[in-house]
């Protein structure tokens, strides 16, 4: 008896202590986007110590889940790779911002151990791997490109995400552009019907990432940071203008130059034009209600949001191997951000 | 096992406090009652969407297309099934015969230790086994067990194409070392509390100690195994997270083993969050009643089995 | 015997006690090889630091899972404090009320709990506590572990009062005492060895699970108390971890896992010394 009652004690004392309101901070929630979460990680650690009242929580669970949590209010912002459609707006309910907070480009990771050099893709070769047509390393097509490296009898393993992610909406975006029959066959979206027989699914980029790591002869669409930062392979593409570029800062900063008055509604910058331009490129987005739900918290949600799209904030972009936005665009965030009742 | 005691109806709630002690023993079981019943409602009202748009077709069409909104759970339900079974032949393979052996063969001082040893199996976490699963058992299915199946078994269907390392097989892999320790420990119990009678009767006909245990004991232990085997089979049918962790999350029947796969609980657990459409949602949840309805079936079925045999709850 | 020579037999006797043995030591062998992988590539991350930190962004190695800890160790608390009173009324009332429908009915429903998967578990307390309320919580996740705990807490507690001779509780009875004293004073105390086991069982059980956090508790990386906020669990952070690409983050999953192991066998043993206790209580 004397047991359970202490064990009741505690608990009611662990209950009061919890409380008590934590040294008056206020914590935003965010979610969506994998494809941003090394930026967001890196940016709202440092606001945080900067302003150390608040605290900014993202999870990254994908562009599709991001909506999902935003429209039914469980966060007070989403982070998604491709803006919401009308139809999502619609089941919002409520006025929303739509404002572009970072830039990247999706890298072609693969995994072929003891392979010199770096793959050559074409655009088209890419879409048939991915169509499943073809099916090896060697392949023909492929070995054309890479003349001089000496390509394995392995199996191509594609991974794709197994979540809802704007960056498949960017990739499939891209195939949809350079393959007629992607296009009709399969399409663009968060989540598709990928065709290819060897298939694999990952949750999160964090998760194609690890899946393409540790499985010797797969290819997988990861944004440019986690590549760098765990020093992957990445291949080098041929862009629309027909020259041979590897995805970096300038490649992917010169296919967003191609396209200075992007807003929700034409957002795509993939198989950008240009010599320099990397062709699997896309802004990433904050979505946020016009009037937030709770707007004691509106003020320091605008003013999260407003440092992380200007100036200051994107400074910390370069740090993760993330690409600045263009000026001209840390503009136009503001601006829309200016809108919000706070 | 104790032994049940006798039960006589002795409740008598007279005086005030008595009355107040009652209303609190109700209310808290009933409680408990409307809680069981709530996740079941629950359950349904949130698939009713997707049991009216789809109905019945749901569960044998193939198509997840989130994009279409057209969702079939059949992909699902053929992962689950297959690295289940998978789970079962192998823990039930194994259980039984390490049963047999901790309860007739083993000595006092090895039995003991060996039968903890399986039993702590049962308390590794999920989500540990999914570590280990995906660092340690993937690669080595991919490196080594992969290539020597399809060496000696690569004519069937079963064993051809692509060793990922994640995929069914690696996943019923660990399903089977998750419910090994259910298999032995009900077995060995059930095993044990066969009368020494028989068996001694069977020695004393001139049967060796092995053809005892499994000709005469097993078989008069049978319904009890069995029943050991389907509450295994259960618990396997909804483990979420390990699953997910090596299963390669592919919605595509495929005849392979070595091929990924989905199972109802991984896609629950993948693609909740993000279900962007109400019909999307209803369909995961719809999938999370289908596993509801056959987890509750088969330990029921795996109850009974046990109780018939065991003679007291447990 | 079909005509096999008694050498024969012996033979297969032989071979077969082998391959039982082997399976036996198979099963025991597993949980030695994923202890050993655990301990091995676990121990290396165990540090103070990453038993009191908060867990580094990317890029920025160290860190830890201080929060996760506290998080687990919150939710689980507030589940334990919300199992314990609906576990053991309804048990009382099987105990006191054996038999009749009510009774079976609610025997049964326990039963169909215990077999619920967690995920199953997780969608109800989403549907019921996440949903409405529009925000992840702890509180949504202690309610799904607290789902999860009941049915031990249920069979255990009604067997545990059950098991406390009729005679001592008609003697309290006949002295008078209300049936409320008689059980909170009397019978309660005896049972209880055997409810704190199921009890460490429960909690081993809970703490390994990750399903229901998924859209319960979501994760955080920072501290918290509030058991209205999302909240960082141990577990969770295992998964997150292990599924990404970062070394930095996968050694912290085997040093997270680690913990886990310790936690969940700390409580297993700790159930076994009370069961052993219970046992020698019951026939003293």
């Amino acid at each position: 008896m004397r047991g359970s009652l202490v064990r009741y004690l505690t608990t009611a004392a662990l209950a009061a202590a919890m409380t008590l309101p934590a040294a008056a901070a206020t914590q935003l929630i965010g979610a969506g986007s994998s494809f941003d979460y090394p930026f967001f990680s890196k940016a709202f650690y440092i606001y945080s110590q900067k302003n150390p009242d608040v605290t900014v929580n993202y999870q990254s669970i994908g562009s599709g889940g991001g909506i999902q949590q935003f429209t039914a209010k469980n966060v007070d912002f989403g982070a998604t790779d491709v803006p919401m459609n009308a139809e999502e707006l619609a089941r919002a309910g409520q006025p929303v911002l739509q404002v572009p907070v970072a830039l990247g480009g999706a890298a072609i990771a693969y995994n072929l151990p003891n392979v010199n050099g770096t793959v050559h893709l074409t655009r088209q070769v890419l879409a048939d791997i991915y169509l499943g047509k073809i099916l090896k390393w060697n392949d023909a097509q492929i070995a054309r490109l890479n003349k001089g490296m000496s390509l394995p009898d392995m199996s191509i393993i594609v991974v794709h995400r197994s979540d809802g992610s704007g960056t498949s909406y960017i990739f499939t975006d891209f195939l949809s552009h350079v393959s007629p029959e992607w296009k009709s066959k399969v399409g663009v979206g968060k989540s598709v019907s990928w065709p290819a027989p060897s298939s694999v699914g990952a949750k999160g980029t964090e998760g194609v990432a690890g899946q393409v790591r540790s499985t010797p002869g797969a290819i997988g669409y990861v944004e440019l940071a986690y590549v760098i930062e765990n020093k992957m392979s990445a291949a080098i593409l041929q862009n629309s203008a027909g020259k041979w570029v590897a995805c970096s800062e300038a490649t992917v900063a010169a296919a967003a130059a191609t396209k200075p008055g992007v807003n929700a509604k034409n957002f795509s910058i993939v198989d950008a034009p240009g010599a320099n331009s990397y062709p699997i490129s896309g802004y990433s987005w904050v979505v946020v209600y016009k009037k937030p739900a709770d707007s004691t918290r509106a003020k320091a949600l605008y003013d999260v949001l407003s440092w992380l799209v200007g100036p200051q904030g994107q400074s910390y972009a370069r740090s993760v191997d993330y690409v600045p936005l263009p000026v001209n665009v840390q503009n136009a965030a503001s601006a829309t951000l200016r809108q919000m009742q706070r | 096992m104790t032994a049940e005691p006798q039960f006589r109806r002795v409740a008598r709630f007279v005086s005030p406090a008595d009355r107040g002690f009652a209303a609190v023993v109700y209310g808290g079981s009933i409680l408990f009652a409307v809680l069981i019943v709530g996740l079941f409602v629950e359950l349904v009202l949130g698939s009713w969407p997707s049991i009216v748009a789809f109905g019945p077709s749901f569960i044998w069409k193939s198509a997840w297309d989130p994009v279409t909104n057209k969702f079939g759970a059949l992909p699902m339900i053929y992962g689950t099934v297959v690295t289940s079974l998978i789970g079962i032949l192998l823990a039930g393979f194994v259980g039984i015969m390490a049963a047999v052996f901790l309860a007739d063969f083993a000595p006092r001082w090895l039995s003991t230790p060996l039968s903890f040893l399986i039993e702590l199996l049962a308390a590794v976490p999920s989500v540990v086994y999914g570590l280990w699963g995906l660092f340690v058992l993937a690669p080595f299915v991919r490196t080594t067990i992969g290539p020597v199946l399809q060496k000696f078994l690569g004519w069937t269907p079963l064993f051809r194409g692509e060793t990922y390392g994640v995929g069914l097989l690696t996943a019923g892999i660990i399903l089977a070392l998750m419910i090994v320790p259910t298999v032995t420990a009900i077995s060995r119990d059930v095993i044990a509390a066969i009368p020494r009678d028989l068996r001694e009767a069977s020695m004393a006909l001139g049967s060796t100690k092995w053809e005892t245990a499994t000709r005469v004991v097993l078989p008069a232990a049978r319904v009890g195994i069995f029943g050991a085997c389907i509450l295994a089979l259960g618990r396997a049918l909804g483990e979420t997270i390990a699953v997910t962790m090596v299963i390669g999350n592919r919605p595509e029947i495929s005849a392979s083993l070595f091929a990924p796969g989905y199972t109802l609980a991984s896609v629950i657990a993948n693609e909740f969050t993000e279900a962007t459409t109400s019909i999307y949602t209803s369909a995961l949840i719809e999938l999370g009643l289908i596993l509801f309805i056959v987890s509750v079936v088969v330990n029921a079925l795996a109850r009974l089995m046990i109780w018939s045999v065991r003679g007291s709850r447990g | 015997m079909r005509g096999r020579t008694l050498g024969r037999r012996r033979i297969w006797g032989s071979m077969g006690i082998g391959v039982a043995s082997l399976c036996a030591a198979l099963g025991a062998g597993a949980l030695l090889v994923i202890l050993g992988y655990v301990i091995v590539q676990g121990i290396g991350a165990i540090n103070w630091a990453f038993l009191t930190q908060l867990p580094h962004p990317i890029g920025v190695p160290g860190g830890g899972v201080g929060n996760g800890i506290l998080g687990t160790i919150i939710i689980i608390a507030l589940a334990t404090a919300m199992a314990i009173p609906i576990g053991l009324l309804t048990g009382i009332y099987l105990a006191l009320f054996g038999r009749g429908t009510i009774p079976e009915a609610l025997r049964f429903l326990s039963d169909v709990l215990s077999g619920v998967p967690s995920i199953a578990i997780g969608l109800f307390a989403y549907a019921v506590l996440v949903a409405p309320l529009k925000h992840f919580s702890a509180f949504s996740a202690s309610f799904a572990f607290m789902m999860l705990m009941l049915p031990l807490l249920v069979r255990t507690s009604e067997q545990a009062i059950r098991s406390v001779p009729e005679t001592v509780r008609e003697g309290a009875l006949a002295l008078g005492m209300s049936n409320l004293r008689a059980t909170m004073t009397i019978v309660l105390p005896t049972a209880r060895p055997a409810i704190i086991t199921a009890l460490l069982l429960a909690i081993a059980r809970v703490t390994g699970e990750t399903a229901p956090l998924l859209f319960t508790a979501f994760g955080t990386q920072f501290w918290e108390t509030n058991p209205n906020n999302p909240m960082a669990v141990l577990a969770l952070q295992v998964f997150t971890y292990a599924i990404s690409p970062y070394p930095n983050w996968q050694a912290q999953a085997w040093g997270g896992a680690l913990l886990l192991i310790a936690a969940v066998f700390i409580l297993s043993l700790g159930a076994r010394l009370m069961l052993r206790r219970a046992m020698r209580g019951l026939d003293a």
